[in-house]
């Protein structure tokens, strides 16, 4: 899967989960640049994220992740 | 919706959920209100939003109170304005094993350990009687599920200092405490996690990352299991299952394969799939559950199938049979009719996806289960939870006679040409009297369920009913009504407060269960009232109609009681006015009231 599909399948997942379908994000995507994404709702989108790649996050990963590039990074490393 | 029907998507409704929760509340429905007070020991965000569009599912619209983090005990013990402001109609406290604060070690002997398990139970204790005083409303506690590792292993359940039967002693306290008070619940996670399995529900990922007590993935069967024990509470419960026969309670065609051949019984594999669900089915029975046919074949043959001398359920066990070659969804709206409940009460399980599709479709209510194949029906029912149990009345498990009795009234109603005649001769014995402990239940659950037959529809907890009776500036009456075909139990019920300064009685609550329409029971529930405000000196009672989608039948109930209307509001509420005559007369002559 190329970087452009990953972020093309992240769009759809953030789109869903907070129901919103003006949301674009980019590398830089960060949780402040989304209004509804909170830490409680941080848990929700990881494992909506997970479900749509078949992958899972560890903690570390979790941990240390700063916006959606390194997410797709993750992703792209696992699948 | 279909997609929060059981068995469901889980991380389609996680995803979707706030898609979903808007759909739901767009749709119209005329929504219950119930507020919620959700007292965690741990996180209970994604608890809240998956449960939220459950009820709203169950047409019950949810208005949350949440503890902070792990607050749930220090917001029932210490003065806290918020939670009583909010005055919750329900509390659930969300605890597990993770909230359990001492074990036992391999070190302590028997008396040590009674007394660890005293001091954990006591602490959960304390905080459920300060509920009972201070909110009286229904409770529903979390027992503990097994923890994910074993120290001890197999002799973890066995060894006093094992975790797994310290936790399952602790859970028997529980359940103790739930026996013996009214109006608390226990919410079985133990049983759920096992079922959904608990290497997977206990990930300590989701706890040490965000202290969750189970994994993300596992909160909609949770919250699923959770919300079928409030919409019981709330009188949401299912009432009857519609079931097709050939290949939903026996393998094969009866009208083609013929009686002899059908596979029911210990003979075949496929024999005994059906003869175990038949048990199931029948065992639905016995908690209260109407059972009724809907079935394409010729009658003579549905009847001889049900009579196959390996079948479990029989003839007798349906209150209806329908047999025939009309659409199902025809069907379905006669049995409706005929047994005088709302569509949404049934429940219709047929292994023919055309023929759910029909029904699902054609009318609207009617849960639909996609209930797979013959070896998954008891699962998919049993974890749907239509007919969820809280309180097993008494007249639960009589409901499928009363029901019959009231079709073999009908057929004799045809007899008479004059109707009081008719109810005459049905010898109907009222008892009517001022609320009592044993039927506080009942008298809740009616005021939650009946739709039709009520003037005010206001829905009362049993604590409510309970406050009721004991507030003497209340005038409470139940009614219950026998005959000669059976016992209808309690089937009315009257709240009206009064008012002294003006000699006046403000009738809060009347409803009346529909299975006693047009029996007369309205007047004699009238005169009990009247007497009782003759011995209190009231004068004057007012009554008040607020119109729903379901009450029309009421409308001008006052009226036909000899009430004058002195209001009427733009929304169509009315109020009524009754001034006690000195001469009044018993409206009831057809049913004779016990005295005491």
């Amino acid at each position: 899967m190329s970087r452009e599909e990953v972020f093309a399948k992240l769009n759809e997942v953030f789109r869903d989960v907070f129901d919103d379908d003006s949301i674009t994000v980019t590398d830089t995507t960060t949780a402040d640049d989304i209004e509804e994404w909170d830490s409680l709702e941080h848990i929700n989108l990881l494992a909506a994220v997970e479900q749509e790649f078949g992958m899972k996050f560890n903690m570390g990963q979790v941990v240390s992740m700063k916006n959606v590039g390194e997410m797709a990074d993750i992703i792209i490393s696992q699948i | 919706m279909r997609e929060l029907e059981y068995p469901f998507d889980g991380e389609y409704i996680l995803k979707k959920s706030k898609k979903i929760k808007r759909e739901l509340l767009e749709s119209g429905t005329d929504f219950l209100h119930k507020k919620i007070a959700v007292l965690g020991g741990s996180t209970t965000h994604d608890i809240i939003r998956v449960l939220e569009v459950f009820l709203l599912d169950r047409g019950i619209e949810p208005e949350f109170y949440e503890s902070e983090y792990a607050q749930y005990w220090q917001d029932v013990m210490f003065d806290n304005p918020e939670l009583t402001e909010f005055a919750p109609d329900l509390i659930y406290i969300h605890t597990s094993n993770r909230n359990v604060t001492s074990y036992p070690t391999v070190a302590d002997d028997a008396e040590r350990i009674d007394a660890i398990l005293e001091e954990q139970y006591e602490h959960f204790c304390v905080m459920w009687n300060k509920i009972e005083e201070k909110y009286h409303c229904p409770v529903i506690q979390n027992n503990f599920e097994y923890p994910f590792y074993r120290l001890l292993g197999n002799q973890e359940a066995v060894l006093m200092q094992g975790r797994i039967s310290f936790l399952n002693r602790l859970n028997e306290k529980f359940y103790q405490y739930a026996r013996s008070h009214e109006g608390f619940y226990i919410h079985d996670i133990n049983y759920i996690s096992a079922a959904y399995g608990l290497d997977k529900w206990a990930d300590p990922f989701y706890w040490h990352m965000y202290k969750y007590a189970m994994c993300m993935q596992a909160i909609p069967e949770f919250a699923y299991n959770l919300s079928n024990i409030i919409k019981s509470i709330f009188g949401k419960n299912k009432k009857s299952l519609v079931l097709d026969l050939d290949n939903t309670l026996w393998g094969g065609i009866v009208g083609d394969d013929g009686v002899e051949n059908l596979e029911i019984g210990q003979e075949t594999s496929m024999g005994q799939v059906y003869s175990e669900f038949q048990s199931y089915v029948k065992a639905q029975k016995e908690i209260g559950v109407m059972l009724n046919i809907n079935s394409k074949n010729e009658y003579d043959n549905a009847i001889a199938g049900l009579n196959h001398p390996d079948g479990i359920l029989k003839p007798e066990d349906f209150i209806l049979i329908k047999a025939n070659w009309e659409p199902k969804s025809r069907n379905i709206a006669a049995i409706a009719e005929e047994l005088n409940i709302l569509p949404d009460s049934l429940v219709f399980v047929d292994d023919n996806p055309a023929e759910r599709n029909i029904v699902g479709v054609q009318n609207a209510g009617v849960a639909v289960p996609e209930i797979g194949t013959p070896e998954q029906y008891i699962r998919v029912l049993d974890h749907a939870g239509f007919f969820e149990v809280t309180n097993l009345s008494e007249d639960d498990r009589k409901r499928s006679e009363m029901y019959k009795a009231n079709m073999e009234r009908e057929k004799q109603q045809l007899n008479f040409g004059d109707y009081r005649e008719y109810l005459l001769s049905l010898e109907m014995k009222a008892r009517i009297m001022a609320f009592e402990p044993m039927y506080m239940a009942r008298i809740s659950q009616l005021s939650n369920k009946s739709n039709q037959f009520n003037l005010t529809t206001r829905r009362y907890t049993q604590s409510d009913i309970e406050q009721f009776a004991a507030d003497e500036n209340y005038i409470t009456r139940y009614g219950k009504l026998e005959d000669k075909f059976g016992d209808n139990g309690v089937v009315s019920v009257v709240i009206g407060r009064k008012d002294m300064t003006e000699k006046a009685l403000h009738l809060e609550l009347w409803l009346m269960s529909c299975r006693v329409l047009k029996r007369d029971m309205e007047y004699a529930m009238m005169d009990a009232v009247v007497q009782e405000c003759r011995t209190c000196s009231i004068r004057t009672i007012y009554g008040y109609y607020y119109p729903t989608a379901k009450n029309g039948m009421v409308k001008e109930f006052y009226a036909d009681m000899g009430f004058v209307k002195i209001g009427e509001e733009t929304d169509g509420s009315t109020v009524w006015q009754f001034d006690i005559p000195a001469d009044y007369e018993n409206r009831n002559t057809v049913i004779e009231v016990a005295k005491s």
